[in-house]
């Protein structure tokens, strides 16, 4: 059996635990470079198989499903546990400068939140979606107040509540869906929620919906995504940039629950979700970029703009077509490392423009090493704001042209001009708001630096100009990546060969081999 | 038995949520405790409720089930509880934390960068 799909999961835990022996920071980092680059290696390889359609279904404890929890690594989770891998090695190379001494246990919290995304990413059953969120979270909190300052304290206590109150309606409508159905595992799910009736669906109607809320609280969509700036500003440079990946993994439950489980086949209960997602998503994508125009300082704008994103994916997501599924998963990547790297950018200006002026928003000193980093920041808005030739830019046409219908454009001005609308205007509102945000912070200056402001070398820019480079990446690699999105939301939309693998990949034969066709 | 778990989940559900409507932390912790016995609960109740039923199959008995309590909810109970635990241990380091900090325990004080100037209600 190819055991690809647990390294990503197991690695950072059993890393996590050694650091905690050792606790000196440079056998720490050393352990955290070998954990990311082993778990990043694995998911390239996975990404190189998955590309030529290559699925694996791994069963934990060797009991086949439903019976025992099962990992499963297709197109979709393979493409989230790269980017996650991706952005640890971002992460990890920005808190190298110092970050992660400034309080304990920066490291092996972050193998713990890579643990979790992974895992999140990776698992095949319902519960255990649930027990890796938890884990990302209560290590992402970790993460949120290291380096200690009230700021963070507060922000750490409105969202730990929050989540509280989340996690406790993802185990209501979780145990719903099991009072009904009898099993957690996905593709068992997806089979006997198609043949549920009378009371049985009302409640498997309810449980799905409890769990939308809470995909939609973890990904800040529209009324229930308030939480995030006032999480994400106060974070670290380095912890913003990881974070930029947690609101997505509210987007691919979302995208993995009601494509599989609640997708087109599941009888009375198909597609419940979509009609409840596209216009909170529209209406949060339009005020998330309105608030950008009011940001007071640049991790505010970035943390808008991560709702933003996370919006403007789940209006792909909500119209449910072929394409704008391939459109979604194809802005995906682009969107996370764009917001990762304005994040990294943040820091490297209020590192050049001292402790006072930060990234506040006003005129100011004039930062030091302005051209490299006024250059990364432009580099970075725009990718951020969809500008050609990056991959923003090719993502947010494939949406528009996504929702056209065959009859072409005139026919579509009454039915979806709305939703052009919406994108486009949102679309202009970032782009205005980073453009004053430079020019603010670039070309108003008023007076000479303080003295606490540093130069920006090279060394400091790395994790930006890698994050930049992947985009770049993305950019350049257009064509591979938008079939392998086509092929992902193909399988998206046909569920059936997945459910069918998942539910026939038997135990490898052992001297202890239990056989569960016993219990009938 | 029926009435009397559902009205009990009910009113603890109740309790807790009025609780962390309440703008002290201490208050929010006691209602997210309450809010996670009572899903606590429900996920229990999820099995069926079932009297003097071992979740274990036990000689003679494999052929039926209806001798058997699910083990399944009980499991899952035992991971909401052990994480739930977590986290509100955490949510009290936390909001100790932030009354050392600040000097009170308002969930949604201001914010600190107004933390310069001196605490008090603001001004009318």
């Amino acid at each position: 059996m190819n055991h690809a799909p647990i390294v990503p999961v197991i690695l950072p835990a059993l890393v996590a635990a050694l650091m905690l022996i050792d606790r000196r920071i440079g056998s720490q980092r050393a352990l955290a470079w070998l954990s990311v680059v082993l778990m990043a290696g694995c998911s390239a390889w996975m990404l190189v198989l998955a590309a030529d359609g290559w699925r694996s279904v791994y069963l934990l404890g060797n009991w086949a499903a439903p019976w025992g929890i099962v990992l499963v690594a297709d197109r979709l989770s393979v493409l989230m546990v790269a980017l996650t891998s991706l952005l640890a090695l971002i992460t990890l190379a920005s808190a190298q400068s110092g970050w992660d001494t400034r309080g304990e246990h920066f490291h092996p919290l972050l193998q713990i939140q890579l643990m979790g995304l992974n895992g999140a990413f990776l698992t095949g059953d319902l519960f255990n979606l649930f027990v890796f969120f938890e884990a990302l979270l209560i290590a992402s909190y970790g993460l949120l107040v290291h380096g200690d300052g009230s700021a963070r304290i507060r922000a750490g206590l409105t969202t730990v509540a929050l989540n509280l109150v989340g996690s406790a309606l993802f185990l209501i409508g979780a145990s719903l869906l099991y009072g009904v159905t009898g099993t957690l595992n996905f593709a068992d799910l997806a089979l006997r929620v198609s043949q549920l009736d009378g009371a049985g669906v009302t409640l498997a109607h309810t449980g799905a919906l409890l769990l939308l809320t809470v995909f939609c609280l973890k990904a800040a969509i529209l009324p229930l995504g308030f939480w995030l700036p006032g999480t994400y500003s106060p974070a670290g440079p380095a912890v913003g940039a990881l974070f930029a990946v947690m609101t997505k993994v509210g987007i691919y439950a979302v995208l993995r629950l009601f494509t599989l489980v609640f997708g087109n086949s599941a009888g009375a209960l198909a597609e419940v979700a979509f009609p409840w997602i596209v216009l909170p998503a529209a209406a949060g994508y339009l005020l998330a970029m309105i608030c950008t125009l009011a940001g007071t300082d640049l991790r505010k704008l970035a943390s808008m703009l991560v709702m933003a994103s996370a919006a403007f994916l789940l209006i792909g997501i909500g119209r449910a077509s072929e394409t704008s599924i391939a459109a979604a998963v194809y802005y995906l990547p682009h969107t996370t490392l764009s917001a990762a790297a304005l994040f990294l950018v943040a820091g490297l200006v209020a590192r050049s423009r001292g402790e006072r002026a930060g990234d506040i928003l006003v005129a100011g000193p004039a930062p030091l090493s302005a051209a490299l980093v006024g250059g990364l920041f432009f580099l970075t808005a725009m990718a951020v704001a969809g500008m050609p030739p990056l991959g923003g830019f090719i993502g947010k046409v494939m949406l528009l042209l996504s929702m056209l219908p065959d009859e072409g454009l005139p026919a579509a001005i009454g039915t979806i001009g709305w939703l052009w609308f919406i994108i486009l205007a949102g679309s202009l509102f970032g782009l205005i708001a980073l453009a004053r945000a430079g020019s603010t912070l670039f070309w108003k200056s008023d007076g000479p630096s303080p003295a606490d402001a540093l130069t920006v070398g090279w060394r400091e820019a790395l994790p930006a100009l890698i994050a930049l480079a992947a985009i770049a990446g993305i950019a350049i690699g257009s064509a591979p990546l938008q079939r392998y999105a086509q092929a992902t939301a193909q399988d998206l939309l046909q569920t059936d060969a997945l459910i069918d693998e998942v539910l026939t990949t038997r135990p490898r034969p052992g001297p202890h081999q239990p056989s569960p066709q016993t219990f009938r | 038995m029926e009435l009397l778990m559902a009205s009990g989940i009910g009113v603890m559900m109740a309790g807790g949520i009025y609780l962390v409507l309440r703008p002290r932390s201490f208050d929010v912790v006691l209602g997210l405790t309450l809010i996670s016995y009572a899903v606590n609960l429900f996920i229990f109740s999820m099995g069926r409720l079932t009297i003097g039923a071992a979740p274990i199959v036990t000689e003679g008995h494999t052929d039926s089930l209806a001798s058997m309590a699910d083990p399944l909810p009980q499991a899952l109970v035992l991971t909401a509880i052990v994480i739930g635990f977590a986290m509100t241990a955490l949510l009290l380091v936390l909001a100790v934390r932030q009354h050392a900090a600040g000097d009170n325990d308002l969930i949604d004080a201001p914010a600190p960068r107004d933390a310069d100037t001196p605490d008090g209600p603001p001004p009318p």
